[in-house]
């Protein structure tokens, strides 16, 4: 897999621990679980902390300190299921979370813009991808019938401002 | 009707464009079936028995005559022929080339047309009253609220990806045409207290393996929050709709579960924690969408436009049965409601040739506004038609294989394309409408309205669980059979029918058809119909006509 920033490749900062292992300096992302039963634990530690949500959680559980993590991952287990999409999307507009959203799992090329669209700013994507140019589906459009988080204008404003 | 402005058709050109290019990765294998089947699907694209289906929408079921030639030359260049018209108002053709498919799509984009989300777990096309805008006992016409619902679910980007797919009706009449009480979320037009126009909001609605009739979530919306309310219904389903079991995915098993009052309670809480500032409609924007659908340059009635149809129907015995059948009442002195039959006897429900099609668009212009609307009952109607020239226009109908004056009797059936074309269906359905049609044909005028409705398999796509009959198809052993209930019903006094017995073979379901017709019959009062009958003296009658006694 690679990780893909503002359409580049790029190193993954962040050490992805797993459940019951030893959290390491640096940057480090937990499970939602661990964060549930040790959050005491680590919350003492000094470096930044993310955490990787499954889409089962609800966002009014991790809305409310979500503003603690450097990054959100979030996670499509397959590409048909779309709860993240809501998870994302909610987190940037009712809890004004300002870190990184990571999308993981089962993504495909033509949901990158769908992604972006609702506040995801980093993915996870298979190696062929850049080869591939998945990329340039984040400007296959560039007319929208409905706002979203990522200010873009849409069609509804578009049509009062030509008026 | 609405048209498209730059933005629509910019928009458009670049979903054709996004096509395309699917379809090239499919074809050098960037794209295995697996990945591209979700993008074809969102794209109306199924893979069906025999070829590929593409479904086309239209919005609300309104079309314009460029549109229906449209129709036609995608019939005739692409398919062998013609067409065949839905239960959601769209159209579909059968026989279509995967390679074919983004030119058939680029075609259509220069009409105003396209396939978006008309399959895959989405919102797909809004439906409505295929009399809106001329109907009298309308409270305004609901299209413009289609169509602001249409532009507001197209490419959703949260919810493009959700359990299952997604059905929207809006209707503004005392008179359901739209069968709103079957969908995900359904929406009358409504007055409050103070005699404002607000919206009536249903959710839970649906048929399939588990038939449900949606419940009130909010009984008066004020107009401008339709889609941030909308918005909070979906997130909600999104969120909490089952996605372990297909067969419970829908929002009506959500609603089923939570119960109504909780399930309002969770939509309201959303509603009141978002933002709704963008999405709030502001009431230049309703105004701006509503012009579009302005009435036409009615004219005034003829001074002997009465006189002349009475006379035209005093004369012809067959004119006469299709006006009373065929044409109603419309809200302007002078103009009338003309449908036009789908459902020739013998004939498969719904399908329209190149010819046909070509036809509709002429006489659209010739004797309306250029204005057609396609029924959930699978009818053409034509809005506009003045009083004097009714009888010429059925003439030019009759002799195109589209007068058949059974609009809303027997024969008039709704059928899925069932087992003929279908890779879900267990069994037929075409030949079983086409022979049950042709039997109840000589006594139709005394049956009187009678909705039958058959589907291939337990999807449903026929909506045999609102027929007044409703047949459904069912594979025993490798052979056809078909289940048969009474009394349901899709209009506002909508419901579930009950499943009179044992499934019966194929050759069988005329007989069993006509000893439900017979209690009918003999037990009706008063005019009612038969859901009314089935209300009032249960299932016992109808069970002992078909089984015996037990």
């Amino acid at each position: 897999m690679v990780l893909v920033k503002a359409g580049k490749p790029i190193e993954d900062c962040w050490t992805h621990v797993e459940n019951g292992d030893a959290l390491p300096e640096g940057p480090v992302t937990v499970s939602w679980a661990r964060w549930q039963t040790d959050r005491d634990n680590i919350a003492k530690s000094p470096a930044d902390l993310g955490v990787r949500i499954p889409n089962t959680v609800t966002t009014a559980e991790i809305g409310a300190e979500a503003a603690r993590f450097g990054t959100i991952i979030v996670n499509f287990p397959n590409f048909g299921d779309g709860r993240a999409f809501s998870q994302a999307r909610v987190l940037r507009a009712q809890y004004g979370y300002k870190g990184e959203i990571r999308a993981t799992g089962g993504v495909l090329r033509d949901q990158l813009q769908f992604m972006q669209r609702c506040g995801i700013d980093a993915f996870e994507v298979p190696e062929r991808a850049m080869a591939e140019g998945w990329f340039d589906a984040l400007n296959e459009f560039d007319l929208f019938y409905q706002p979203a988080e990522d200010n873009r204008p849409w069609i509804q404003r578009q049509r009062r401002g030509a008026n | 009707m609405y048209r498209y402005d730059e933005f629509d058709r910019r928009f458009l050109d670049e979903r054709v464009a996004q096509y395309r290019d699917q379809v090239r990765r499919r074809t050098i294998g960037q794209l295995s079936e697996d990945e591209f089947r979700p993008l074809r699907l969102r794209n109306g694209l199924y893979l069906q028995l025999h070829a590929y289906m593409l479904r086309i929408a239209v919005p609300y079921g309104t079309l314009s005559p460029a549109q229906l030639r449209m129709m036609a030359h995608v019939a005739r260049k692409y398919d062998k022929g013609y067409g065949h018209f839905t239960t959601r108002q769209n159209i579909q053709y059968n026989w279509i080339k995967l390679e074919d498919t983004p030119d058939i799509m680029a075609d259509f984009a220069t009409v105003e047309m396209h396939s978006i989300q008309t399959s895959g777990n989405c919102i797909r096309n809004t439906t409505s009253d295929p009399f809106a805008g001329v109907t009298a006992d309308e409270i305004e016409d609901p299209r413009p609220y289609c169509e602001i619902i249409r532009q507001w679910s197209t490419l959703h980007p949260e919810f493009s990806w959700l359990p299952r797919k997604f059905k929207i009706a809006v209707s503004a009449s005392e008179t359901d045409r739209a069968a709103v009480h079957i969908h995900d979320i359904g929406i009358y037009l409504k007055r409050n207290e103070a005699g404002e126009v607000g919206f009536q909001i249903l959710i839970g609605g649906g048929l399939g393996r588990t038939p449900l009739m949606a419940q009130v979530l909010r009984d008066w919306l004020p107009k401008e929050h339709l889609l941030s309310y909308l918005e909070a219904a979906l997130r909600v389903y999104n969120e909490y709709g089952r996605r372990d079991n297909i067969f419970k995915a829908r929002i009506k098993i959500l609603v089923q579960a939570l119960g109504i009052d909780k399930m309002r309670e969770a939509v309201e809480t959303e509603w009141a924690r978002m933002d709704h500032t963008k999405l709030d409609l502001n009431p230049e924007i309703i105004a701006s969408i509503r012009a579009h659908f302005a009435p036409p340059a009615y004219a005034a009635p003829a001074a002997d436009g009465d006189a002349q149809l009475n006379a035209a129907t005093a004369s012809d015995k067959a004119f006469a049965r299709w006006v009373k059948y065929n044409v109603h009442p419309h809200k302007q002195p002078g103009y009338a409601i003309a449908v036009a039959s789908l459902k020739p006897l013998g004939r498969p429900p719904g399908d329209c040739s190149a010819e046909q099609l070509e036809l509709v668009a002429d006489l659209s212009e010739q004797y309306g506004f250029g204005e057609v609307r396609v029924t959930h009952e699978q009818n053409l109607v034509f809005p506009d038609i003045r009083t004097e020239n009714l009888y010429a226009f059925y003439k030019v109908l009759a002799a195109n294989g589209m007068g058949t004056a059974n609009a809303g009797l027997a024969s008039d059936i709704i059928a899925c394309p069932g087992l003929d074309y279908c890779s879900l269906a267990n069994a037929r359905s075409i030949p079983v409408a086409e022979s049950l049609g042709k039997h109840l044909a000589a006594r139709e005028e005394e049956i009187g309205p009678m909705k039958i409705k058959i589907s291939g398999c337990i999807n449903a796509c026929g909506h045999h669980h609102v027929g007044h009959i409703g047949i459904l198809g069912v594979d025993k052993n490798g052979e056809e059979f078909y289940q048969i209930t009474v009394g349901g019903s899709a209009d506002e006094n909508s419901a579930v029918g009950g499943i009179v017995g044992r499934a019966v073979a194929s050759d069988q379901v005329n007989g069993a058809v006509d000893k439900l017709l017979d209690v009918y019959l003999k037990q009706r009062v008063d005019g009612e119909d038969l859901p009314a009958t089935y209300r009032r003296i249960g299932a016992e009658p109808f069970k002992e006509a078909v089984y015996g006694a037990r």
